[in-house]
């Protein structure tokens, strides 16, 4: 590739041709300020819309300032990044964002992770020198997943950039001019009423509070200090491989036992783990598979253990329906379990046992409020809260995770395997299902558990293996723009995939719009995901099938996998939207 | 088809006007995978505000439909234009600049004026269709503060008392083409 160099504040600099002013400096440590940009190597995407203007920089030789994150490097070009006029004007940029913008940091939720008050941080500001009146748009909570506060918009379009771009769904748009302008769902609607998946990917881009998730947490406090009710929590496998982020231990660090005692000492009567819905999943699951394996039809299935991806398929490919697998997601099959089986065990009704999920996930959170999810008589989840709204009643409860002992989970549905675990990673539960797929059919023992093929973070993942003599065709696509490009394809009649398994956030539930927020969010993601294969890998039991209380599950209550109670209580059906 | 929008909730613009921006947008030629130009859109919206007066969001939703695009993509653009409205506008569109220095002449007493003698509120259109009522962000004629334009018209250093006569020039000019 051809270079060109350039002095930035006096240092020469050779770089890529094409490169910004913006990545040049970042060679050699020069740190401008960013608002707008953002560039996510690990998707591709580029938001680079130059709007804030807060990055600007002087180029010798051109009278106006210049955004650094747009302009390309020339030849001998020669760029201040602080002089006086520059600072003069990134300073003016940030108070005049800030001279419409409620100065509500002590009530926001996004406080200490906003992007926003972190500049005005950084840069000293310690009053006002411009005041415009506020925006006057009424905060949008009525998904009671995806919570947004017009008010607190930029008009970065970053989350426009990330809903149109990476996960191709297209409902956020910039609305209005001027001081009014914000980012919203076209004609200002509530997002219920549009095509939202509530991935929450729109959240872990916005660099304010203008995007959040709808909180449960006062609600959850409620339900632990009533003595009238049995209070059960679970936590989804991809909790545990980040929340340590938030007490400021190292990326990567998956810390299970710990946060069961934690969970414990909130006052929780049990602490389960969605992990031994991600067995009973798979149970059903490749009780499926094999079915439809056999009778050739209906294929390629498509997991539906991710809410987000259930919700495109409805609103955007409706045909397709009938291929997805009908079994709940594990968060549902846990709720279901807990207010039935587990309800009978300790000789409870499901109305005196409130369910309470720890999810990565805001679209968990819609999927509990669904009304077709009442199997045991109530809402079989009461409340999801996530990986940031658990830190949060913590350490409101002064429970730090650095020090705690390690907890076990409570049996029944506190059992898991290593491949309950690896739910959390993108291909993890096409790897589970071939697990458990691969004994059933071939009746004997797999010998290496590993399907790295299906690992990773690249958009689409692909892999064979034989069954009974015949090669089947796997697939795992994480980012709803991967699954569209597959579904086209089935559409089309050109996919020969057997099973398909989809995530609706990229890299999985990892990245759900509900874990704790990153700057350097790439090396965090592959530092969670490598957390989750290492608790795998550490695991005594690996496949679903052996998880010992599941088996007693169907002993004692279900019967077989796919049996008539199994798919009562287990199994769900999908709608046209 | 993946179908890319919710469906329109109901449909209360006539099926002729509908036909009709069909009929156009037909003969665009548009192919699902093709890669939309901006100025097809545009030039289908223009088309779309002239058959129905302006865009509400059940024309924005059949447009957005038929160039197999969100309806979001749609609505940015429309947003971005303020050629393009939303709203219904009547046969005279008053609109009152509030810019700063409008206003600090009395810009809003101007305005309350239209709305007592008009019978709506900024924002509105008169039940008749004749007249619609908005205000507007500074017209960059601030020298004849505080401005009110009508259609093509612009009016200058609008006093409160000088309201009457010009909604009366406009309903005699009525009356005279009828
Ligand atoms: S939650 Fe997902 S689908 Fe909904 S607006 Fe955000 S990015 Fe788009
Ligand atoms: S909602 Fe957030 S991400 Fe979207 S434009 Fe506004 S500030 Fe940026
Ligand atoms: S991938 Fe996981 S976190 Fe993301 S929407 Fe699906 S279930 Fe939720
Ligand atoms: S960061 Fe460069 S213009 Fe916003």
């Amino acid at each position: 590739m051809t270079k060109t160099s350039v002095i930035i504040d006096g240092r020469a600099v050779t770089v890529d041709e094409g490169a910004t002013i913006l990545e040049a400096a970042k060679t050699i440590n020069v740190r401008v300020p960013t608002l707008c940009h953002l560039h996510l190597e690990d998707l591709q995407m580029v938001n680079q819309v130059a709007s804030c203007r807060l990055c600007v920089v002087e180029v010798a030789g051109r009278k106006p300032l210049l955004p650094a994150c747009a302009t390309p490097v020339a030849e001998g070009m020669e760029v201040r990044t602080n002089s006086k006029r520059v600072l003069a004007a990134r300073r003016a940029v940030l108070e005049l964002l800030l001279s419409d913008h409620p100065t509500d940091c002590l009530i926001c939720v996004k406080s200490t992770n906003c992007e926003l008050q972190k500049l005005a941080h950084d840069f000293a500001i310690d009053r006002e020198r411009f005041r415009w009146e506020v925006n006057d748009y009424p905060e949008d909570t009525g998904s009671r997943a995806l919570k947004r506060d017009p008010n607190k918009c930029i008009m970065c379009r970053r989350c426009e950039t990330m809903c149109s771009e990476i996960q191709t769904v297209g409902v956020l748009t910039a609305n209005g001019r001027g001081f009014e302008a914000i980012v919203g769902p076209a004609g200002m609607k509530p997002v219920l009423d549009t095509n939202c998946t509530f991935c929450g990917q729109c959240v872990t881009v916005c660099p304010t509070g203008a995007l959040t998730g709808v909180s449960y947490v006062q609600d959850v406090w409620e339900a632990l200090f009533d003595t009238s009710k049995t209070v059960v929590v679970q936590v989804a496998p991809a909790i545990r491989a980040a929340i340590g982020e938030e007490f400021g231990m190292a990326p990567g660090t998956a810390i299970p036992g710990r946060l069961a005692a934690g969970l414990r000492r909130l006052g929780f009567d049990a602490v389960f783990d969605t992990t031994f819905g991600a067995d009973l999943t798979i149970m059903e699951e490749s009780r499926e598979i094999v079915e439809r394996l056999h009778d050739q039809h209906h294929l390629p299935l498509l997991t539906s253990c991710c809410p987000g991806w259930i919700n495109f398929l409805e609103f955007q490919f409706p045909d397709l329906r009938d291929i997805a697998s009908t079994c709940k997601s594990p968060q549902q099959m846990v709720g279901t379990i807990a207010k039935t089986y587990y309800a009978e065990r300790i000789g409870k009704r499901a109305e005196d046992i409130v369910m309470v999920a720890v999810m990565p996930c805001l679209a968990k959170k819609y999927e509990a409020a669904r009304p077709e999810h009442t199997d045991s008589g109530v809402p079989d989840v009461d409340y999801v809260i996530t990986t940031r709204e658990l830190s949060k009643m913590l350490k409101e409860a002064g429970i730090d995770l650095r020090y705690i002992e390690d907890e076990s989970f409570d049996n029944p549905l506190g059992e898991s395997t290593g491949a309950g675990v690896i739910f959390g990673a993108t291909g993890g539960v096409l790897e589970a299902a071939l697990r458990t797929v691969y004994e059933q059919v071939n009746e004997r023992e797999l010998e290496d558990v590993n399907f790295t093929a299906v690992r990773g973070m690249q958009g689409v993942k692909e892999a064979e293996i034989r069954l009974n003599g015949k090669v089947v065709r796997v697939a795992a696509a994480s980012g709803l723009g991967n699954a569209r490009k597959l579904l086209t394809k089935i559409e089309k009649g050109e996919s020969t995939y057997d099973v398909i398994e989809i995530m609706a956030c990229p890299g999985g539930c990892i990245n759900g719009g509900g874990q704790p927020y990153s700057q350097e969010r790439a090396e965090r993601i592959q530092a969670r995901i490598e957390a989750l294969y290492a608790v795998d890998k550490g695991q005594a039991v690996r496949k679903s099938h052996e998880n010992p209380s599941v088996q007693r599950l169907y002993e004692e209550f279900l019967g077989e996998p796919g049996s008539e109670k199994a798919h009562k209580l287990l199994h769900t059906v999908y709608f046209r939207r | 088809m993946a179908r890319i929008n919710p469906e329109p909730k109901e449909r209360l613009l006539a099926t002729e006007g509908y036909a009709e921006l069909d009929a156009y947008i037909d003969g665009l030629h548009l192919e699902p995978e093709a890669p939309r130009r901006k100025d097809t859109l545009i030039q289908a919206l223009h088309r779309a505000q002239i058959i129905f007066g302006y865009l509400p969001d059940e024309v924005q939703l059949h447009i957005a439909n038929r160039f197999y695009i969100p309806h979001a993509e749609v609505s940015g653009v429309v947003g971005f234009y303020n050629f393009f409205t939303t709203e219904p506008k009547g046969q005279y569109q008053v609109s009152v600049c509030m810019g700063t220095a409008c206003y600090v002449l009395g810009a809003d007493k101007v305005l309350q004026e239209f709305e007592r003698l008009l019978g709506i509120r900024s924002g509105e259109i008169s039940d008749n269709g004749k007249f619609s009522l908005d205000s507007l962000r500074c017209v960059g004629a601030c020298g004849l503060a505080p401005v009110v334009t009508i259609n093509d018209r612009v009016y200058g250093k609008v006093k409160p008392d000088a309201v009457e006569g010009i909604v009366e020039h406009y309903l005699v000019e009525e009356a005279q083409e009828a």
